[in-house]
Parts: C-alpha cells; structure tokens; sequence
C-alpha cells in the first residue's frame, strides 16, 4: 500500500510477507522497490479504508458491546467493560472476535488492558495473536513495548529514537519535563492515556439510520437550568425525527463533551418505546444530576439506538374498557428509585413459599398465577423466619402454645399441617427435608403462620424446630 | 304559627345548603365512590361509600400497628373492587404477593415501588396520583404530616384516584401518632378478631374477622362494626347470626346499636 508523507510517497501499510522481506512503514517507495524486486504496489484509499472500518465497528457493536469505535487507521477499540462474562472470560472473547475476523478474511491481533492506549500497544507490537494485560498489570506488560506503539506522529517517534528511547519503560522512567520542552505535550499525554493514568473516552459508532439530535454551542455552558433547556430542546428534535420514521426510543443516550476534553454521558432506558417529547426530556433532566459539567459542554448528543417501530392505535370506542398505558409512570419511577425498585411480583412453580415469589418487570403483565387460592397465604411474610418456642404434643398437631418475641400466646385454634417438601432437584441437601405450616390463631383472635421444620419424627427431615413465617391480615 | 314562604321545607333548605358547601369543599369534582356491597357500612358513609380522588388512613390496632397485616388486606380488598392497576409504594418488602392475589388483586394488577424510607414512599405516592389510569395507589408509612396529607389529597382530588395509607410503625407507642390530624377523608382502624366459628364438630380456622373502626370522617360520623375479613374478590361480609356465637364475638357494649338482621 502506497500513501504520502508530505511530498513524498511512502509505504503505509504492508502485509506479512513485506515485513519478512525487510520493508517497514514510512519507507520511501523508491527504497523499497530497490530492496525487494517485484514488489506490488497498490495505492491507499483511505476513504474506503474509512468506511470498511466503520462498517466492521458496526458489526463489533452488534455482537460484543454498545460502546465500539473505529481506531484509524487500522484498529477498532471496543468498550468491553462488563462484556467479557457473556463469553465465559476475557480470553473466550478475544479468541471468538479474533476467530470471527480471520474467517471474514482480516489478519488481526486482539488484546484487551485497562486503557484504551494500552490495549492499542499490546495488540499491536506485543507480538501476540491474543493479549490479556490482568487488571492492574498493565504497566508491567507495557515496559518492553516500543515507543511507535504510543500513537505518536512518525517524526516524533524517530526524534524520541535518535535521543536514545527505544522503549516505553525507558521513557516512563524519563524526566517529564525536557521531554515536554522538546517534544510538546503529546508524548506525555499518550504516555499518561496507554498506563491508564488519563481517561480516554471512547465516542462509539452509530448506525447509520440511528435517530440522533446533536448541538454545538459557541460559547460553552455549565449552568445547570442551561444544560436543561438545551437538552429539552434536543429532546424535541430527537422525538420529532423519531416520528418521521414512525420509531420509538427504548434507550436514549445523552452525550455531553466538555471543554476539556472529557465526555459525560447519561442514560434513559424505557420499559415501552417512546417519543414523547415532554416526557423524556423530563426524564433525561432528572439525570443532569449525576453529569459534572466541568468549566462548561461545547456539545450535546442525543441518540436513540435500538429504537424500535412505534405506531399510535387509534383507541376503540366500541371494544369495552383498554388497559390504560402505564409505561410513562413506570419509567418516572424506575429513573427516580432506581433500576430494580419498580417491579412486580409474579408467581414461580415452587411449594416453598419463600421462592413462590419473583420480581418481574413492570411492564410485563403476568397472566396467571400459580400460588395456592384455597390454603390462606399470610399478608405480611418474614424474609427470615424468626424461631419461637413451643409446646407440640403430636407430629401432626399444631402446638399448644407458643412463644413469640417475649410474648407466650394460648393457640385457640389452628388449621394443618400443610406438609412441604424440599426441593431435590435444587440442592442435594433437600432431598429429604420436609416442613409442617400451620395457620394459628391465638385467644386475641391474632392469626400466625408457623412451621416446624421436619416432620415432627423423623430427624432425617429437619431439626424439628418451629419457626414464625408470617402474619395473616 | 306561619311558615315562611321562601322556605317551604326545612328539609329542603338544609339539603341545598349541604349542596352548596359540599360543592365549596371539593371543587370540580364528582362525586364517585366504591360502595362496600354492606348496608350497614355504605349507609353511614357520605356518598354511600369509600371517595374515589380522596385520601383514606388505615391502621391495625394493637399489635397490627407493627405489622399491618390487616390494614395492608382491608386496603387490598378495596382495590381489588376498584377497575385498574394498583400502585404498591412501601418500605420493608414484606408484604406477601400470594396473600395480595387471595384478596382480589392477582400479579397483574399490583406494581410495586420500593422507597429508601417514608420520604420517598410518599413521593412515589404522589407520582402514582398523577397518571391516570391506576386504580388506585397505596403507601406504607408510619408518619404523616400535615403537609404531606394534604399533598396526596390535592393529587387524589386532580386525578380522581384513590389513595390509601396503610399507617405502620416501628413500636407500638408510636401507633398513638395515629391521633393526630391528617388531611385524610377517612381514618380507619382494622383489628382482628376470632374468626367465625365452623360447626362444633369441625376442626380448623373460620373465615377471619375484623373490628372495623372508622375513627375519622369528613362530613360522617365515626362508629364501629365486626365483619368478616374480605373474600377473594375483595367483599367483606356481616356475620351471619349463629346459635353458638362465641363469648369473645358478641361480648362488650361496642355491638350495640349495630344491625344484624341483613342476608
């Protein structure tokens, strides 16, 4: 591959065999065609190498995380923070993305670190198909690494070469500050950015067709009101290109670039898709608390990916009563108590009453049920059973008496046992468990749920000691 | 003696003037309630049952201050009979969802948002008011200001919503905070009591009952009454008259004066 450094033509990419051959990039092209005779030469389109980049960052974004972005010239740098688990392991996915690569035809080497500087480093000149820098030995992996892998300009990394920097230790161990004086602030800076001591945020690709809505501000803003007016009014543009295309937002992500360098960013999710202006920009001003705007924002992005199709039924008038839309108040409550504090409680197949209950979204709507309709369930049911002394005559009869939290109460009456086994399938020590619910009902007129844990005779079934579940209303 | 001309009835005049000053409480807004299904409930009620768009107080007594079993069931039995989804804000998740669907009020119907303390229970109660389309929204909280009463008031008012504080506290002393004034349209106490009697020969546990209390009422008069506890679709139910009542159901004056005599 041909391309140009200022005037002159030079080599800019090379495939294995030119390496082998001796050639290295940035040689001039007269250089090496002498070198090596019969050297094909192709000139570089960069604007393909672009697109065919973006493209591939696409496709990673698809499959392994929602922040991915190109690297140019040749590189794509993936946000892989909380991913590596769905392939069983970091080392899993940087095999499987370099597998998928190499059979779609690319000669690719992966590596994954703490910093976006240093993974781009390692993947490039650790001489491995396939690097993991452990978390927190990522400056132990860099020190023998070259300083071409610091992105630096060419001349720059040959000026740092001549004064006798061969390595990234040796420039790390190096006094900073003639290093600034004679080279400006950039080598510290990638210097900093590959040891992950500055942040580097990754701005990830959009689909092409991803509903988005961004501002540029001459004058930089910080103010709080500001920030909110602005990302209103973004909010309303973002909705309206939403309707256009008859969509509707699941996720809305809020960009925000500051002055210095820095991007903050929030996140809306909805339980149903939306564009309802008023609503979301209510929404995504709640989360202007968590943004730090620094000395001021220059640019606000608002994106929707992953909108899905939206079109507004007309409502039958005929057709008896609709289930109102609840998704707005759902959303106002999950942005406000948090992710896991809006739910409902749907029923699971299991006797224990304990894990009879599961959180489910608030979205959904169960149908059914499967919880018992005919034995009484308490209204009140303790996470952890509270043990209570009492006075049992038979296996299966309730006890006499009982004492809960200091207080002996007389059992006037009494409905069981209700006779639940362990579950076996679930855990080896279950297998022969067993417990005994009765529903009591003191003198007061009081109404408890207790058990006895085992059978009353056998020790094999539990240690036969009794337990408060609940309180009936 | 002559009658004034202008007012022919009495009657008449005082109904107007309850008109006009009921019209002069809740501005625009109709009068809608969700009548209990018994008589001699609905009867002593203003409007003939429980207002939609109002806010109502419910407490156990005694020990039910600390776990408000019966008051998290009474306020469950109603909603069950309201059309629409329920909003459940609280604190402690231990309220049992099995024991929510024995009432009338299966998973479908029931959303849950818990709260980081009574703060925030009460925002996520106001919210709730605000969109329509709930049936109704109910908190758990052991203290209510004033303030705050009259915030969910005014929410319920707008939306004709029902909202319902289930009132809880951590010790039983503090359940006399029960005393103070609230915004509330009704104050009520639920207490159990023995459960019905099942024939003598029978073993187990009746239908459970209630001492229903209405111990505040804005245009209605407090007063007392023993149910039966609520069905599986949420409707309480007098006792029917038995031979063999037990001592404890039928003792004490606080009976008195209360009808029996309903199928």
């Amino acid at each position: 591959m041909v391309g140009r450094i200022g005037r002159r033509r030079a080599v800019a990419h090379m495939n294995l065999a030119a390496a082998k051959a001796g050639l290295r990039l940035g040689q001039a092209i007269a250089h090496a065609t002498a070198l090596v005779p019969g050297l094909v030469l192709h000139d570089l389109d960069a604007e393909a190498d672009t697109a065919a980049l973006q493209r591939l960052a696409l496709w990673a974004q698809r499959l392994y995380s929602p922040s991915v972005a190109a690297d140019p010239p040749d590189g794509l740098v993936i946000d892989a923070t909380g991913c590596a688990h769905l392939f069983g392991g970091e080392e899993k996915m940087l095999i499987d993305l370099r597998r998928r690569l190499t059979r779609a035809g690319y000669t690719a080497t992966v590596a994954i670190a703490d910093s976006w500087g240093g993974a781009h480093a390692l993947a490039r000149y650790s001489r491995r198909p396939v690097f993991v820098a452990a978390p927190g030995a990522l400056g132990h992996a860099l020190t023998d690494l070259p300083v071409a892998a610091l992105r630096l300009p060419i001349p720059t990394v040959q000026a740092l070469a001549k004064l006798g920097f061969d390595t990234l230790g040796e420039l790390e161990a190096a006094a900073k500050g003639p290093l600034a004086r004679r080279f400006g602030m950039e080598p510290i800076r990638r210097l900093d950015q590959a040891f992950g001591r500055e942040p580097e945020p990754i701005e990830p690709v959009f689909a092409p067709r991803t509903p988005r809505a961004a501002k540029i501000f001459a004058e930089p803003i910080g103010a709080p009101e500001t920030l909110a007016r602005y990302l209103t009014q973004l909010t309303f543009e973002l909705c309206a290109t939403l309707e256009a295309k008859s969509l509707g937002a699941k996720v809305i992500d809020a960009w925000f670039h500051r002055v210095d360098n820095r991007v903050e960013s929030a996140r809306i999710a909805l339980s149903a898709p939306a564009r309802d202006a008023p609503r979301l920009s209510k929404l995504l001003c709640g989360k202007l608390e968590t943004v730090d705007p620094g000395f001021g924002v220059d640019k606000m992005v608002l994106a929707a990916p992953g909108a899905e199709p939206l079109t507004y039924s007309q409502d039958d008038a005929l057709g008896g009563p609709r289930a109102a839309d609840l998704s707005g108040l759902i959303d106002t409550l999950l942005a406000r108590l948090g992710p896991d504090a809006v739910y409902r409680l749907a029923s699971t197949q299991s006797d224990l009453p304990e894990r009879s209950v599961r959180k489910a979204p608030a979205a959904e709507r169960p149908a059914a049920f499967s919880w018992p309709v005919d034995w009484p369930r308490p209204t009140r049911f303790f996470p952890r059973p509270e043990p209570i002394e009492t006075m049992a005559l038979l296996p299966d009869q309730p006890p006499a008496w009982f004492t809960w939290r200091g207080v002996r109460r007389r059992v006037r009456r009494a409905d069981g046992p209700e006779r639940v086994f362990g579950e076996w399938w679930k855990a080896d020590a279950e297998l022969a468990r067993s417990r005994d619910y009765f529903q009591v009902e003191d003198e007061g007129g009081e109404r408890y749920w207790i058990y006895r844990d085992g059978d009353g005779e056998d020790a094999a079934t539990g240690t036969q000691r009794w337990f408060m579940a609940g309180v009936f209303g | 003696m002559i009658q004034t001309p202008f007012h022919p009835s009495p009657h008449g005049a005082l109904d107007a003037l309850r008109s006009k000053v009921r019209a002069l409480e809740t501005p625009g807004r109709a009068d809608r309630v969700l009548p209990f299904g018994v008589a001699p409930l609905d009867a002593r009620l203003p409007g003939g049952g429980l207002a939609f768009g109002a806010l109502h107080e419910v407490a156990g007594g005694a020990e039910e201050a600390l776990h408000g079993a019966t008051a998290a069931k009474f306020a469950a039995g109603v909603l069950a009979r309201a059309e629409g989804e329920v909003l459940w804000c609280r604190r402690q998740a231990d309220l049992f969802a099995p024991s929510l669907a024995q009432a009338g009020l299966p998973p479908a119907r029931v959303i849950f948002a818990d709260a980081g303390d009574e703060a925030g229970v009460l925002a996520a109660m106001e919210e709730g008011l605000r969109w329509p389309g709930l049936a109704g929204v109910v908190g758990e909280v052991g203290k209510l200001s004033m303030t705050a009463s009259r915030r969910l008031q005014l929410a319920a008012e707008k939306s004709g919503q029902m909202a319902i504080v289930v009132r809880r506290w951590r010790r039983v002393a503090d359940a006399a905070d029960l005393g103070q004034p609230t915004a509330a349209q009704t104050r009520w106490r639920v207490s159990p009591l023995p459960s019905s009697p099942l024939p003598p020969s029978v073993p187990g546990v009746g239908r459970p009952r209630w001492f229903l209390e209405l111990l505040r009422c804005k245009a209605g008069e407090a007063f007392d009454l023993e149910l039966e506890a609520c069905d599986a679709k949420g409707h309480l139910r007098l006792p029917a008259p038995l031979a063999h009542r037990s001592a404890g159901a039928s003792a004490g004056p606080r009976d008195l004066g209360q009808g029996r005599a309903v199928a």
